[in-house]
């Protein structure tokens, strides 16, 4: 490994530890940002010389604190700054200094870095932005590639997101349990979108999305060190690995969807199927279920199954009516449809979509199930309507041309174009 | 003389590798073992998961509790380790409990999956 790239390997592991802090220190999001790119610049210029300190996160706290605390006097009386050794030169004080930064407030710390970007108040978009560039420390052009924006459109969104969080106060007391419960949630939801961002655009720029999922599974881990027994955090990275697993299989060399059920699971990534499996048994064990180890144990279910015919759909269609217990939503619904027409065929599954149809009419999966299930029914004129109101409402190409290839198939059974060919 | 060789590191860190950055050490460690199993002296290999994978069963004369996460003290050392092949962390967690009554001092046992194993060709 070169100079830099270890240097850049731990100065990303240690900022949400370290930003944690500094937040706390300066009750500022942009001064706690400024002084940790004050102490990384410090870090790349003293590291390579001193070798690494042995808390790389204490010497970022202590030199950006320091760094931080001088901008300020700088700022209102214009003094000299000290010499760069006396703020860099930790050596001899480090252990003393690791003890000082007290480990107490490190878990709080990095859960308060995480809630203030998962404000209920922002909207996804800006959580996600937000969690990317203050927690994971992405660069402004590395976000606004993810989301096919402007870096001019990506900073303005950010400093919005930023003046918000502010404005919303930012909470330095220390949590209770109720809060910290609250703040959990609202952490690991957020943690989710980042997920979400990323694999709904894995056929977006290359590789951008998969970063972002790869991201949003590391947040997952770091909160799970900081919560070890809490079920849902289990289930949230479970969730995660297992989604990302068939990252490799989910699209063809051409960039179409390739369903589950179609997918080569030889490329789904067993080692992340293993972890998740051995954290969905951890969660079990404290028999206090939620919607992320639901969720995750369906998901297990499919990454168990060899062949798509050793789906246990009977399972996954009960764990869809907990789910639908736990989270109450049309969503959900939909989900177990898919379950129910492959126990007890495509009308069930039929009639209970139908009655989504009202809160779900915007929705490209409620229009490309149906159209799946009428098609599977032999009601080809009817599938051919759902089929394009789905693609009217398709967010990506692939979900277009997914639809696309549906209507053509259903062209060739019944000999007639379909309706979007007789647009052209 | 048989030795174990325990690997250390910061998981902080190693969870950050890029995927490339993954592979490549990866494949590096692999070179390094290759010397070592051609020369027949390499026993069996095995990669952890991460802590978060963890569970860990305390025993102290009169109760036994099962924890979430890894062995965290450090006032005890590490003395020992078996592989064990187990359908659940339950069954898993039940050998460890059976160590736990034939070994009628205080202790705690970290039951940690697998992430790679490779048995090794080291005679008994």
């Amino acid at each position: 490994m070169t100079d830099t790239a270890w240097i850049d390997l731990a100065l990303v592991s240690a900022r949400p530890q370290a930003m944690g802090a500094l937040l706390r220190y300066f009750r500022n999001l942009d001064m706690a940002e400024e002084a940790f790119q004050e102490a990384c610049i410090r870090a790349l210029k003293a590291w390579p010389k001193s070798g690494p300190p042995r808390d790389p996160a204490a010497w970022l706290i202590f030199v950006g604190r320091n760094s931080g605390i001088d901008k300020v006097r700088r700022q209102a009386r214009e003094t000299v700054l000290p010499p760069e050794e006396l703020l860099s030169d930790l050596e001899d004080r480090e252990s003393e200094l690791a003890d000082r930064l007290d480990g107490s407030h490190y878990r709080d710390d990095i859960l308060r870095l995480l809630f203030v970007c998962s404000n209920p108040a922002l909207p996804a978009t800006q959580q996600i932005a937000l969690a990317l560039r203050v927690v994971s420390g992405l660069s402004v052009r590395q976000i606004a590639r993810a989301f096919l924006v402007s870096e001019a459109a990506m900073e303005q969104r950010i400093t919005r997101a930023k003046a918000r969080v502010a404005a919303a106060g930012i909470p330095f007391e220390t949590p209770d349990a109720a809060d910290r419960a609250e703040r959990l949630a609202a952490v690991a939801t957020m943690i989710y979108l980042v997920f979400n961002e990323g694999y709904s655009a894995m056929n977006g720029p290359e590789g951008v999305s998969a970063d972002l999922c790869d991201e949003a599974i590391r947040l997952a881990r770091l909160l799970l060190r900081l919560f070890p027994a809490e079920p849902e955090i289990m289930g949230l990275t479970a969730l995660l690995l297992l989604q990302h697993s068939r990252a490799r299989a989910r699209f063809d060399a051409h960039g179409a969807i390739v369903l589950l059920e179609d997918q080569d699971r030889r490329l789904w990534n067993r080692g992340m199927i293993t972890e998740a499996l051995a954290m969905i048994d951890k969660a079990m064990r404290h028999r206090r279920p939620g919607p992320y180890q639901v969720q995750a144990a369906i998901a297990a279910l499919h990454a168990r199954a060899e062949r798509p015919e050793l789906t246990d759909w009977e399972e996954i269609d009960l764990l869809y009516q907990t789910l639908e217990r736990l989270q109450p939503s049309p969503v959900v619904t939909l989900n177990r449809a898919v379950a129910v027409s492959k126990r007890e065929g495509p009308e069930a599954a039929l009639a209970l979509v139908e009655p989504l149809g009202e809160r779900l009419s915007g929705y490209f999966y409620y229009h490309g199930l149906r159209g799946g299930l009428l098609k599977q029914m032999g009601r080809a004129g009817e599938a051919r309507v759902a089929f394009d109101r789905a693609i009217a409402l398709a967010t990506n190409a692939a979900e277009a041309a997914y639809i696309r290839m549906q209507l053509d198939h259903l062209a060739a059974e019944t000999g007639r174009p379909h309706l979007a060919e007789e647009k052209q | 003389m048989l030795y174990a060789v325990l690997c250390y590191n910061d998981e902080s860190v190693t969870s950050a590798w890029s995927k490339e950055e993954e592979d490549r050490v990866m494949r590096d460690l692999t070179g390094v073992q290759r010397k070592y199993v051609e020369a027949g002296k390499l026993g069996p290999v095995a990669r952890l998961l991460p802590t978060t994978a963890a569970t860990t069963l305390r025993h102290a004369p009169g109760e036994t509790i099962v924890i979430d996460g890894p062995f965290a003290e450090t006032k005890e050392q590490l003395l020992g380790f078996y592989l064990i092949d187990c359908g659940s962390l339950d069954e898993a967690l039940d050998f460890a409990r059976d160590l736990s009554t034939a070994n009628p001092s205080s202790g705690s046992y970290e039951i940690r999956p697998l992430a790679l194993y490779k048995p090794g060709e080291l005679p008994s």
